[in-house]
């Protein structure tokens, strides 16, 4: 790292630095044109802490269930061989490429109140998921999970196969296999991709206003609330996006060791 | 030393170049919809007394007036040919909020004197406001109306999912002067930012009711039911509309305010169930005067 800047060619150095600017610039502004006498006051308010507390509690459930759904899938396709396997990963990522807003909209036509399946949730539990919390959950793993199954997949095809097939020789069923050598092996990358889907889900605003709706304490997430805010108080989105940047710096900052430690 | 130290400043300065052309390239397509007015080549006005307009009109209007702004969008282009007019529906708190920050737009029509109260606070707009259409509110409900509500205290009961517009645009803040009147205390399943979001919640039926405008029934008439009520009267939405101070095509925008406020214009209003303004001939300032110097009026190039 000695004088690294000296030995940097300028035409890279340059783009970069504009590059760097270019990302924090509007951070900088961010902070320079936030309220700071009234922000106690803007932050006194109930539904601040309401919309952060949701926000935290629904971007960890969307994270738990994408864990629980999308290892799983994340090992079928990296350690399965079946027909029309490209296909599959392709509709995997397929959230990942579209429109939140549009994965909102298909959410409510299959998981509403006359969706194809949210029709028969309704008659058979009285179970309506839009302008629900737990909607929101739906919204976010629906956008978060496909990043976890992509990162998964990643570390399960570098992680090499010999060591489960060794347990198998051993005795070991495919599933202890999995559980007790493959998931430690690929742990790092179950982390990485955790944390890829937990910020996902603590940003999603498109599928969630869509699907679950706008209703302070219930479905308002702070992306939420700082986007209504802004249309007639900017000063309270500025001050709500204050704490969701304080929140973001303080998980970049507890996850450092660990992030720079993962392929 | 020297020769390599030139020769990367110059491939620096290369590539600096370089970069800049590719922003500048980029901000350009991001901005060239909003500054056609002068450079579109307006094909010679067939109408003799108008003066020559050309080029985009870029409106922003309250989601209310989607049906029927796109309408007079399409007859104002049919009547000025050479000009284009873009629409921008969305809740007028929104749109207000990003004509102050800076949003290119020639002219604003807004559904409370309120949201439009945002941009002349902040000088946005190049005349006074005029209030050109008043609107009423009603209850939408599904087709049928399987709930079976017919007032506002219908609402409030256990069971009925009720979707309501933000208290911060005006469908929500008058929706909010209906339920005061009334005495009825409503707790929305969702809090939607424009009347069109709440509508659409009613039309896939994952809602049992909301409060929105008599006009958005008529336009939805097939496919979601309307219920009266009286507090409605108590709660009427003024829609002003203005020309906007940085308009890039202001003398389209003047053209557009006048001919939104002319017979014409007020004729496809009136027919969607717009009701015309109380005092339409005592207040609002004459629209016709397209030709007289605006002083606020100075397109920002």
């Amino acid at each position: 790292m000695r004088r690294a800047s000296r030995t940097a060619p300028a035409a890279l150095l340059l783009p970069a630095l504009l590059g760097l600017l270019f990302l924090d610039l509007p951070l900088v502004g961010l902070l320079v044109r936030a309220p700071w006498r009234e922000l106690p006051a803007q932050l006194a308010g109930d539904q601040v802490w309401e919309a952060l507390r949701l926000s935290l509690v629904c971007a960890t459930s969307a994270t738990a269930v994408s864990l629980v759904l999308g290892v799983p899938l994340a090992w079928l396709l990296a350690r399965t061989r079946f027909p029309g396997q490209r296909l599959v990963r392709a509709l995997v990522t397929l959230p990942l490429v579209l429109p939140p807003v549009v994965g909102g909209v298909a959410l409510l036509l299959v998981l509403g109140r006359n969706g194809i399946v949210g029709r028969w949730l309704d008659s058979a539990f009285g179970l309506t998921l839009p302008f629900t919390t737990a909607g929101v959950v739906v919204a976010e793993a629906f956008v978060a999970m496909p990043f976890l199954v992509i990162s998964v997949e990643g570390a399960l095809r570098a992680a090499d196969p010999r060591y489960e097939e060794a347990a198998a020789t051993l005795g070991a069923s495919r599933l202890t296999a999995f559980r007790r050598v493959t998931l430690p092996l690929v742990a790092p990358g179950v982390a990485a991709g955790a944390v890829l889907a937990w910020a996902r889900a603590l940003g999603e605003f498109g599928a969630t206003i869509t699907f679950a709706g706008n209703f302070p304490g219930r479905t308002q997430t702070m992306p939420l609330a700082v986007y209504l805010a802004m249309e007639n108080d900017p000063a309270a989105a500025i001050a709500l996006s204050l704490v969701l940047l304080l929140v973001s710096i303080a998980v970049l900052a507890g996850l450092r060791g660990r992030w720079t430690g993962t392929p | 030393m020297t020769t390599t130290l030139t020769r990367s400043r110059a491939r620096t300065r290369t590539a600096a170049a370089l970069a800049a052309l590719a922003l500048a390239a980029g901000l350009a397509a991001c901005s060239s919809s909003s500054s056609t007015g002068a450079s579109a080549a307006g094909s010679p006005s067939t109408g003799a007394s108008q003066p020559a307009l050309s080029g985009t009109v870029t409106v922003f209007a309250a989601a209310s007036l989607q049906g029927t702004f796109t309408e007079l969008g399409k007859k104002f282009e049919a009547a000025h040919p050479g000009t284009s007019v873009k629409f921008n529906f969305g809740g007028s708190s929104a749109l207000a909020q990003s004509i102050v920050g800076g949003a290119p737009a020639d002219v604003f029509a807004a559904a409370s004197p309120a949201t439009m109260k945002t941009v002349t606070d902040a000088k946005g707009t190049a005349s006074d406001p005029a209030v050109f259409v008043r609107n009423t509110l009603e209850i939408a409900v599904p087709k049928g109306n399987p709930k079976h509500i017919s007032s506002l205290k219908d609402l409030a009961a256990s069971g009925v999912k009720v979707a309501l517009c933000a208290a911060q645009v005006p469908c929500g803040a008058a929706a909010q002067t209906a339920l005061k009147a009334a005495g009825v205390s409503v707790t929305p399943v969702t809090q939607e930012q424009d009347v069109k979001g709440a509508l659409t919640k009613v039309e896939l039926g994952e809602v049992d009711a909301s409060i929105v405008y008599q006009t958005d029934v008529k336009a939805d008439a097939g496919k979601i039911d309307g219920v009266d009520f009286p507090e409605a009267a108590k709660a009427v939405n003024d829609y002003p509309i203005a020309d906007l101070a940085k308009a890039p095509n202001s003398a389209a925008a003047k053209a557009f305010v006048a001919y939104v406020e002319s017979p014409e214009g007020m004729a496809v209003l009136t027919a969607a169930g717009f009701k015309a303004p109380a005092a339409a001939a005592a207040g609002s300032p004459s629209p016709a005067a397209s030709g007289s110097p605006s002083p606020a009026a100075s397109p920002s190039a």
